[in-house]
């Protein structure tokens, strides 16, 4: 037993827009753009947030083994949908974490991730520390075509690691290179060349420094370099200066996925997990207003759970996505003629909300202890007709289950973000069956008895309260 | 056992409005409309009737809550008045309320007044409304015809019908009802349309085209029942009486229990066997003369042909492509145009249904009456979605048949 990463995950959204469709539609406004044509980035569907990414994130993470000795929950995002909600107390609720459990939002930078993980592995209780992001970027801008959304979780706790941590070290310095402010909605850039020369070159080396000569390793002996930059060329810049072999310095997967911003650190620190040999040395650093460097050591191969995907295994689960006007609509970045249909009143009551917590946020129904027969929701009166017992179920779990298609259909007439609304009937093998919204799917995927798994979801927003609800959906099982 | 309803009480009088888009009409006119109608033909005077009923679905669209707008407008000399809503069975709700108002002695003369004024949305289709507090919190934003559609899904699952011979089929059913309301001057939707057009119209939920989903209407309808003793001491001579009232009620079976395979209605086979039984009918595909069912959708009338066990289970498709639910059918259904086309204000349509069969028993029925005038006809109300939804049954004959 030691301390140490126990297991690894992500989620990077389906969809992956290609940057050409970007390029193209905004190239007239900004010809610059066009040396940014190249590869795609990931794009939440319109029913994703940081708070769904986040909750897969986990999923994958915790995929195979018990979550009962989770004690802290750290959840890195600068695109929190709510301000002042606690968002780590909605994905631990969704996972179903124990009402102990110690949840925190850690906001407002860049290296937001980083700095859990260093604060996790100061304390050394077994932590889940997830970070996602969804971007937003002005239309037409580089940041639209150079971020991505998604997000990754690190499990940390006493076990059998998958690396343990060697060093870390850290520096605060009220280094301006972007903002977003209460009155500034969008990120606010300064120049790339003062960032790197400046800021990156300045204070990420000696941070690096520190931390390996905490850790008593020598920089050439650092196998993969986890640093993402928005700015090119800075993070093999930075690990000459640091002395760290260009070889070690890992992809940004910004071809496939872009930059994730603070959810960046730890999905690249996943990738190079899920890569490391025992004994490779990983360095994961996050900048922002400073810089965190920590360091890990790979002690045993990373070995996939079943229904784990990890980095490798999301950016293989791809769609294509070639239209522009999607990410426009799906980020509220136009005004978009959405039908009176859309009106309709969404009012949560949230003493509501706040009662079905169980059957909403964490998809849990009842089990019957009289007949066994499983339910959703759970009730008073069991809903088999040959038992009708009172009083007898006990909560039971849905979202991990696989459940099948029943019946279908596609609307059109329905307001839905994205037409047709896809939803239908979904039946699960030992009981219990709900009318349910269908996502992430291809028309062609409409079949009666086809396996769905359970992901959590925005299901709708309250536009007139500012209220974003969250439901369980079903999608495709993803193929193996 | 109970003894039921049958031969206790007969209509004496029937009124419906014109449906339709009627931007000139509120609901009261609407009730007015057909009340007008429903008391000249019972042949009474309003201070006559003792008790009555509103039936309305969606009276947040309209007219509000409480039976006050009936007794408003109709100015009942404060009688008691009951408002009922029950999703699309409201109207045959009220016409029980107000039939076992008779059957009990409770009332002399009853009325039941069905009304809906839907077009005051300003888009097409049923309002948006609530569904109450958890299913908001975790049903897709459904739709009517979104959910009917399912049927189709689970329907072919079942039986392994190709696409096509259902789309035929169902396209069959639509064609049939714009055929039927061409003759009917109170209908909305009065155009003859083609197969073709129906199986080219533009798609609102998967598989159902724009032709396969009914209108949605304003209008009223009106009934007014007695006991036979009284009708003809009006001076009644061709009774029409009740044979059967049923209703039955989804309690979470479908939606939530995994015995049902979506293609079929549940509620709708236990009200038929239970209304045949009430109203003695052996042989439904022999004994019933005429139908008015739920169409809503084309796919619900073709599973309730099977429901209501006239067609053989799997056997709805061919029969509805012999045509022998069209108006020169063995037995037709839908012959006033249906919610297809007479159209869909939701409180009104079970007693539409109630009046069609009335005008073409007493032959009544002008340029679309069945030559034989009809014995016993059946109307069908299916209210809610195929996963949890409210049916009633009537059966209505000659009294005495």
């Amino acid at each position: 037993m030691s301390y140490g990463i126990l297991a690894a995950g992500a989620y990077i959204p389906r969809l992956r827009l290609s940057r050409r469709s970007i390029v193209d539609a905004n190239a007239w406004l900004n010809p610059a753009l066009k040396s940014q044509a190249k590869g795609e980035r990931a794009m939440c569907n319109w029913d994703e947030d940081s708070l769904t990414m986040a909750v897969e994130a986990a999923r994958d993470t915790l995929a195979g083994r018990g979550r009962a000795d989770v004690a802290a929950l750290h959840l890195c995002s600068t695109t929190f949908p709510f301000l002042d909600r606690l968002n780590a107390g909605v994905v631990a609720r969704a996972l179903d974490l124990a009402d102990d459990v110690s949840a925190l939002d850690v906001a407002a930078t860049q290296r937001a991730a980083t700095s859990a993980l260093r604060t996790a592995l100061d304390a050394r209780t077994s932590t889940l520390i997830v970070a996602a992001e969804n971007r937003r970027a002005k239309a037409g801008s580089s940041s639209e075509i150079s971020s991505g959304d998604g997000a990754a979780a690190i499990l940390l706790g006493d076990g059998e690691p998958i690396a343990r941590p060697l060093g870390r070290a850290t520096a605060t310095a009220d280094f301006v290179d972007h903002y977003r402010s209460m009155e500034q909605p969008f990120d606010y850039q300064w120049e790339e060349r003062w960032i790197r020369d400046a800021g990156y070159m300045e204070i990420v080396p000696a941070v690096i420094g520190r931390c390996l000569a905490q850790a008593g390793v020598a920089a050439a002996d650092v196998a993969h370099f986890c640093m993402p930059a928005a700015v090119s060329r800075v993070a093999p810049a930075v690990a000459k200066a640091a002395g760290i072999p260009e070889t070690a310095v890992r992809d940004g997967l910004g071809g496939q996925c872009g930059d994730t911003g603070a959810a960046h650190p730890l999905v690249l620190l996943v990738a190079a997990l899920e890569d490391a040999k025992p004994g490779d040395r990983i360095l994961v650093v996050g900048f922002g207003q400073g810089a965190d460097a920590i360091l890990f050591e790979c002690t045993a191969p990373f070995e996939a759970a079943p229904g784990h995907l990890g980095v490798r295994g999301h950016l293989a689960r791809r769609c294509e996505e070639l239209n522009y006007s999607k990410l426009l609509a799906f980020g509220d970045l136009v005004e978009i003629e959405r039908g009176m249909r859309a009106e309709a009143d969404k009012l949560t009551p949230l003493s509501a909300l706040w009662r079905h917590r169980d059957a909403v946020t964490s998809f849990k129904g009842g089990r019957c202890t009289a007949c066994g027969t499983l339910q959703f929701p759970k009730s008073r009166i069991c809903v088999n007709p040959n038992c009708n017992a009172l009083d007898t179920q006990e909560p039971h779990a849905f979202a991990d289950k696989v459940g099948r298609m029943n019946s279908y259909t596609a609307d059109r007439l329905t307001y839905s973000p994205d037409p047709p609304a896809c939803y239908g009937m979904v039946q699960f093998e030992g009981g219990g069956r709900w009318m349910m919204d269908f996502t992430d799917l291809e028309p062609d995927q409409l079949e009666v008895g086809r396996a769905m798994r359970m992901v959590f979801r925005i299901k709708d927003v309250d536009a007139q309260r500012g209220f974003r609800r969250y439901f369980w959906k079903a999608a495709p099982v993803t193929p193996a | 056992m109970p003894t039921g309803i049958r031969d206790k009480v007969v209509i004496l009088g029937m009124g419906c409005s014109k449906f339709g888009e009627r931007w000139e009409s509120d609901a009261p006119d609407l009730m007015v409309e057909a009340y007008a109608e429903a008391v000249a033909d019972a042949g009474i005077e309003t201070k006559q009737i003792d008790a009555a009923w509103l039936a309305t679905a969606i009276e947040e669209q309209h007219v509000g809550k409480s039976a006050v707008p009936l007794a408003t407008a109709l100015r009942l000399p404060f009688i008691p008045v009951t408002r009922v809503e029950n999703f699309c069975a409201s109207g045959t709700e009220a016409f029980r309320g107000a039939v076992y108002a008779v059957a009990s002695g409770a009332a002399d003369i009853a009325l039941a007044l069905g009304v809906e004024k839907l077009k005051d949305t300003g888009y097409g289709g049923l309002p948006q409304r609530g569904r109450g507090v958890f299913n908001n919190m975790t049903w897709p934003n459904l739709s009517a015809p979104g959910l009917f559609a399912q049927l189709a899904a689970a329907y072919r699952a079942k039986h392994g019908k190709p696409l096509e011979d259902l789309k035929r089929a169902m396209a069959h059913i639509s064609v049939k009802s714009h055929d039927n309301a061409a003759r009917n001057p109170k209908a909305h939707l009065r155009n003859k349309i083609t197969i073709d057009a129906v199986l080219k119209a533009p798609t609102v939920a998967e598989p159902l085209g724009l032709y396969d989903c009914c209108g949605v209407s304003d209008g009223a309808a009106c009934a007014i029942v007695t006991t036979p003793d009284i009708a003809r001491s009006l001076g009644k001579r061709d009774l029409i009486g009740v044979k059967a009232l049923q209703l039955s009620v989804s309690n979470g079976l479908e939606a939530q229990y995994n015995s049902w395979d979506g293609s079929h209605f549940v509620t709708t086979r236990i009200a038929a066997e239970r209304a045949y039984k009430e109203a003695g009918v052996r042989s439904p595909r022999d004994d019933i003369d005429l139908l008015e069912v739920h169409d809503c959708f084309s796919i619900t009338e073709l599973v309730t042909m099977e429901d209501l066990h006239i067609s053989r289970e799997g056997g709805a498709i061919a029969d509805v492509l012999d045509g022998f639910y069209d108006a020169a059918g063995k037995v037709p259904c839908q012959i006033d145009g249906g919610l297809k086309c007479f159209g869909h204000p939701i409180g009104a349509s079970g007693l539409r249904m109630l009046y069609e069969l009335y005008l073409q028993m007493l032959g009544r029925a002008g340029e679309r009456q069945r030559k034989e005038l009809p014995r016993v006809g059946l109307t069908h109300n299916l209210g809610g979605y195929p996963h949890q939804n409210v049916c009633s049954i009537a059966i209505v004959g000659h009294h005495g048949a």
